[in-house]
């Protein structure tokens, strides 16, 4: 196995050098000894379950946590790193999923936030601009820089946070899944900008679940797993299967669980489907037993026809009819009341209250079983979610524990056993393992497969390609509001072939 | 007790005020009583011999009568002979040493209150009255015991908060689910004036009977429903900040008190209306009683109800708690009208207190009520907070006041302590979260 101090390079290439950096926290042995070795014009990849340790490691590379022990050398010298301001004097510029940027002011605003050009105590307004066009230009990116941040596509958003980094002449920047909220396209022009980056000599972190960017993007890779460094290669001396072992620490056989299940009756026929200009005409069904995957680029209509059939939004128009019955859903209330449960895609900040227990997010639509007079019985409650935390292999030291820190994977349980309980008849899945480790990510499919097997309809909102071939029976493909084709023959289906329906 | 003490880390900011209120106002205490009294009986017992006579001399106030008799019971059960007992001035006094010198019966000794103790008639009574031989001058013990914590000032201080931490309940719930009521104290002053009004006018003025005077009590309450259910829908259903909604409510609820009392205090209530809050039971107001049962009612539907947990999930994750079932308006809605029904209460307290409905009352409490709310370890972001720790955040408000009361602080001094006291708790409790 390869380590980060083997590959002895000229020492005048060494951007960053962290060694044994070791940082707990109550109870968790974050990083145990971590070293990570990055060269100037070089994107390393950092990847790892999570959990593994690669966010507690990048807040320590940007002051936000103080390693308990380890040193930080950055172009040869030690900085000290005690606050995220250190770093930024010290060259290091952290790009966080969430961006730092003030939604009511402008591009311009937010990139001299802190550090206005001024004269006299004035403000100049006009020379600000010129250098965001100049940053933006030199970034190869289009972005008009008073155009209010909240105005700007996510894209356009993580290309402000990119150019301050540039203007505070970082050495080195650091991606915390960069890619997670942008569509395809946005996602090859932030690889263009990284190659930017590369050309003048700054050294990107680049974090990441998606081993496809991995390889396309990635000189090296440094893989992290329980806090530990496990190893450090060039992306080309990797595989993918080697990648996953790594970072899993066992063979995975098969990405996705192999399935067998017998397609029943239809049970959710969605009719003429409308909302705005977001969601047109979506007519759909699923069976008793079915996966259906429906996929197509960000902002295809896809999460907007979920929560209209959930109730979360209120259709203009359409009918749906779940085992033969047309329901009235107004509110997800009636949603719930008649089967149908939605695990949002963001589960943060709409699937759970991340300030209650396990105990209490699981409670949360099944009181009223649990409750007599109005009165929960928590023993009762308790009972139940003891079966599914066997059943579905829920980690948590305890269920008073607040969701808030469980790891992705568990936090995604959470959601699914609230449903579980309700004896949903439909589930519907948006993009059921985004930001999910590779090892949690086969639980859940497995999950899916299982819930598929006991009779429910399964409808799947994904935008990983392998992902929809892998775990469907069906697939529908989006486009600005509407289906723009449906592949029933999954197994010989190819990811050009949905693409090329996505973008019709 | 750690576990406690973490929960509720403001209980621990209540006790070391509560400590430091109690060393600053220890005072010598003039025993007084049926139990000094009886004390006395004892102590006396230790020296006198079977038969001795006793002559009792108090002042004729209800306290020291009480002693008088305690001490007179105790002494004739240990089977000594009481001469007589004085209730008067020291003409009495000396008429009744007289009296005794004249039965030429020997006393032993003269038992005085800490009070006619020092009366004059009594010094040198060896040669003024040879006849009565040697006796002996005895007199209660005095201790020395804060003013702080005599029974009568604790008392004091839960009955002076009682509304302000009733309102707190209904605030603290709004504050839970992220929102905040400043329409409070505005709406004490329309409860207490549409209250007596109804009494005035409906049940009968100073004839009004009991069943009336508690139908209009009720008409007060609802009338601040009414408000906070209005707030509520504002909040709601046409998504008004809260802050807004209820600022515009504290200056409609304020005018209509003033608009139905034309500005007068309404004073035409029957003496039987003091009941509820100047009344007691076992020696507590009524005030103090009903804040207890609130409390405990409120904590067990934060902890144990459906609309509890709601409440928090609300207040923690608004689309979360939608997407997750939750009747997420008609909880909002529910918050909003126990806080009007809660204010509605404490108007009706207030007037029963003062026995007369005023526009002025209630000024200011909803900055109380908030700081009680506060102190007592409620987020004003939302989603956390603890019912008792809101009893606790009043209870400190409470005793600072009264401690300065004791010690003599002025009010406008009070007010500037008060204000750096209830920041410094908050202050205390914040840096306690972060490092925890």
């Amino acid at each position: 196995m390869h380590d980060a101090t083997d590959s002895r390079t000229p020492a005048a290439d060494v951007l960053l050098r962290m060694r044994g950096v070791h940082k707990s926290f109550p109870g968790v042995h974050a990083l145990d000894g971590v070293d990570l070795e990055l060269l100037r014009g070089e994107v390393l990849a950092l990847v790892g379950e999570n959990g593994a340790g690669k966010s507690t490691l990048i807040k320590v590379l940007s002051g936000a946590h103080r390693p308990d022990a380890g040193t930080i050398e950055i172009a040869g010298r030690r900085p000290l790193i005690r606050t995220p301001l250190d770093a930024l004097r010290a060259g290091v510029a952290v790009i966080y999923q969430e961006f730092n940027l003030v939604p009511a002011m402008s591009a311009r605003e937010n990139l001299f936030l802190g550090r206005e050009r001024t004269w006299a105590g004035l403000l100049r307004h006009r020379r600000e601009r010129r250098e965001a066009r100049r940053l933006f230009r030199r970034l190869g990116i289009a972005v008009d820089p008073d155009a209010a941040c909240r105005d700007l596509p996510v894209a356009g958003q993580q290309a402000v946070e990119i150019a301050k980094a540039l203007s505070c002449s970082a050495r080195l920047v650091v991606m915390d899944e960069p890619s997670a909220t942008l569509t395809t396209r946005e996602v090859e022009q932030l690889f263009a900008v990284i190659g930017r980056l590369k050309r003048r000599g700054i050294g990107v972190i680049y974090v990441t679940h998606r081993l496809e960017e991995v390889f396309a993007i990635a000189d090296r890779v440094t893989v992290l797993r329980d806090g530990r460094h496990v190893a450090t290669q060039p992306t080309a001396e990797l595989s993918r299967e080697r990648l996953i072992e790594l970072m899993v620490g066992r063979r995975l056989e098969n990405e996705f669980p192999k399935r067998s299940v017998q397609r029943g009756e239809p049970r959710l026929r969605v009719e003429g489907l409308r909302r705005g200009d977001r969601v047109r005409d979506v007519s759909f069904q699923v069976r008793r037993g079915e996966v259906l995957a429906l996929t197509g680029l960000v902002g295809a209509g896809r999460t907007e026809t979920a929560r209209l059939v959930f109730g979360a939004d209120v259709a203009d128009r359409g009918t749906i009819v779940l085992d033969g019955r047309t329901l009235s859903i107004r509110c997800p209330r009636d949603a719930i009341r008649a089967g149908i449960c939605l695990l949002t895609e963001d589960r943060k900040s709409q699937g759970l209250v991340l300030g209650l227990s396990v105990r209490e997010n699981f409670g949360l639509p099944n009181l009223p079983q649990f409750a007599s007079f109005g009165f929960v019985r928590r023993p009762r409650e308790r009972m139940a979610l003891v079966r599914f935390v066997d059943d579905l292999q829920i980690k948590t030291p305890h269920f008073e524990q607040p969701v808030r820190n469980l790891s992705g994977g568990n936090q995604q349980k959470v959601v699914l056993a609230k449903w579980l309980q309700q004896n949903a008849k439909v589930i519907l899945f948006d993009e059921p393992t985004r930001g999910i480790d590779v090892g949690a990510k086969y639980e859940i499919y497995r999950l899916i497969n299982d819930l598929a097997a006991r009779g429910m309809a399964i409808v799947m909102i994904s935008s990983e390609l392998p992902e929809v071939l892998g775990m469907s029976d069906r697939i529908l493909v989006m486009h600005e509001g509407r289906i723009t084709g449906e592949i029933t023959d999954v197994a010989r289906a190819t990811q050009e072939q949905i693409m090329d329906l996505a973008v019709a | 007790m750690s576990r406690l003490l973490s929960n509720y880390g403001m209980l621990a900011v209540l006790l070391v005020l509560a400590a430091m209120f109690s060393v600053l106002t220890v005072d010598r205490q003039a025993p007084s009583g049926a139990a000094s009294g009886r004390q006395l009986a004892a102590r006396l017992a230790e020296t006198l011999q079977p038969d001795d006579g006793v002559l009792i001399v108090v002042r004729p106030s209800d306290e020291e009568c009480r002693f008088a008799e305690a001490l007179r019971d105790a002494l004739e059960a240990g089977g000594y002979r009481v001469v007589d007992v004085v209730s008067g001035d020291p003409a009495d006094a000396r008429r009744a040493l007289v009296r005794v010198t004249d039965t030429q019966q020997p006393l032993a000794a003269i038992a005085c209150s800490p009070t006619t103790a020092d009366w004059s008639v009594f010094e040198d009574l060896g040669r003024r009255y040879p006849g009565l031989g040697d006796v002996r001058l005895v007199r209660p013990e005095s201790t020395r015991w804060p003013n702080f914590l005599k029974r009568e000032n604790l008392i004091n201080v839960a009955n002076q908060i009682a509304v302000i931490a009733i309102l707190a309940i209904g605030m603290t719930m709004v504050i839970i689910t992220g929102g905040i009521d400043l329409s409070v104290g505005s709406l004490i002053a329309l409860s207490a004036v549409v209250t007596t009004a109804l009494v005035r006018d409906v049940a009968g003025a100073n004839q009004a009977t009991a069943l009336g005077m508690v139908l209009c009590s009720v008409g007060g309450i609802a009338a601040c429903a009414a408000v906070g259910a209005f707030s509520g829908v504002m909040v709601t259903a046409f998504r008004i900040p809260p802050f807004i909604v209820t600022l515009a409510m504290m200056l409609v609820a304020s005018g209509l008190a003033y608009l139905l009392s034309q500005g007068q205090s309404i004073h035409e209530v029957p003496d039987g209306f003091i009941s509820l809050g100047r009344g007691q039971l076992a020696g507590i107001p009524n005030a103090v009683l009903l804040m207890v049962v609130l409390y405990a009612v409120a904590h067990v539907v934060m902890s144990q109800t459906i609309i509890g947990r709601y409440i928090y999930a609300v207040g923690g994750n608004v689309e979360a708690a939608r997407l997750s079932g939750v009747p997420v308006k008609r909880v909002v809605l529910f918050v909003y009208l126990v806080g009007g029904e809660l204010a509605g209460l404490g108007g009706v307290i207030t007037a029963s207190q003062l026995k007369a409905g005023s526009p002025t009352y209630g000024q200011m409490y909803e900055l109380y009520v908030i700081a009680a709310v506060v102190v007592g370890g409620t987020s004003l972001s939302g989603g956390e907070g603890r019912i008792l720790g809101t009893l606790i955040g009043a209870l400190i408000i409470a005793v600072i006041q009264n401690g300065m009361n004791l010690i003599g602080v002025e009010s406008y001094t009070q007010k500037v302590i008060l204000g750096a006291v209830i920041l410094a708790a908050v202050l205390l409790d914040t840096l306690k979260r972060r490092r925890g």
